[in-house]
């Protein structure tokens, strides 16, 4: 399956796959950070049960300096 | 002096601070810490899933410190609604500080857009600050709305020209039920302890402190002009005269 997380390709030879898996896949941390899959938010206590299609266009986005 | 309040959350400073521009996140922390500020704004990004940073958040969370999370980068009312969503779930925190500014020469915002947005965070039960221009009748539209607080610019962004637009500022200041914060243009404790001493219930600082040539100094010399323009706008300033009033008496004491 090919999605895209942050507008990069991400593929894998699973058939199914959850947005927990893709976070835990490219080694990214849990907490300070959100998710949205088409743009559309997924709460943390979603992540595992939400599965994605292919090429679904998810966004993982975390806290930068600013004012 | 008076507690101020936002979203039922008491905050004894009234100088938020922006987390932008600074040289390095020690400084960063260092300059919030030395502020005293308990309102902290950050922005949002795409995480680079090749490229991992040190996480800034953990240099400004603390027990006392309020994050605000900002929606910079985003260019209408839907991307601002999703921007909070995202804010809301990465920082467990319903405060969001609504900017729209598509323009990135002058970083103006959107004021349709804004009021749109307002709208629908307020349904959605985020307590919401918007960034704004000093538009009076804006105000009234957005605490019609069930904004939080107005955030009005008292010069664009990072432009650090203190308050210009003093006139209009003062009407929103006389005529809010919300709590005013001037947000953006401030180069100078003066300028900050002017805003205080109109009326406002607090000011936003950022690129003044951060490219200070002493961040750190900075900080706490903002901390002075807000408490000292507070203080002097609660004391109750004196009124303005055209003519002297002569603060010895006249009284003749040589004939």
């Amino acid at each position: 399956m090919t999605v895209y997380l942050n507008q990069k390709e991400f593929s894998t030879d699973a058939a199914r796959l959850t947005v927990a898996e893709v976070i835990s896949l490219n080694q990214l941390p849990t907490v300070g950070l959100a998710v949205a899959v088409n743009n559309k938010v997924v709460r943390k206590a979603e992540w595992q049960t939400t599965e994605l299609a292919e090429g679904d266009k998810i966004t993982v986005i975390t806290a930068v300096c600013g004012g | 002096m008076e507690k101020l309040i936002i979203g039922g959350r008491e905050f004894s400073s009234r100088l938020f601070v922006g987390t932008g521009k600074f040289s390095s996140n020690q400084l960063m922390s260092e300059a919030i810490a030395a502020s005293g500020s308990q309102m902290v704004t950050v922005a949002l990004k795409r995480i680079d899933t090749a490229n991992r940073e040190d996480d800034m958040l953990r240099h400004i969370l603390r027990p006392d410190v309020q994050l605000l999370p900002n929606t910079s980068g985003v260019r209408n009312a839907a991307e601002a609604v999703l921007a909070a969503q995202l804010a809301r779930e990465a920082f467990e925190t319903d405060f969001i500080k609504l900017e729209i500014h598509p323009d990135p020469k002058y970083l103006l915002p959107d004021p349709i857009e804004t009021l749109k947005a307002t709208e629908e965070l307020a349904r959605l039960g985020f307590i919401v600050l918007p960034y704004i221009q000093a538009d009076p009748v804006l105000c009234k539209r957005l605490e019609e709305a069930g904004t939080a607080a107005v955030m009005p610019l008292g010069a664009p962004i990072g432009t650090n020209k203190g308050i210009v637009v003093r006139d209009l500022l003062e009407i929103i200041i006389g005529e809010s039920n919300v709590p005013v914060v001037v947000d953006a243009g401030l180069g100078a404790p003066s300028h900050a302890a002017e805003a205080m001493e109109l009326g406002a219930d607090a000011v936003l600082v950022n690129t003044a402190i951060a490219v200070a040539g002493d961040p750190v100094a900075m900080a706490r010399a903002f901390a002075k002009g807000v408490e000292a323009g507070r203080e002097a706008y609660e004391a109750g300033l004196g009124s303005r005269s055209k003519i002297a009033r002569a603060s010895s008496p006249l009284t003749s004491f040589l004939d």
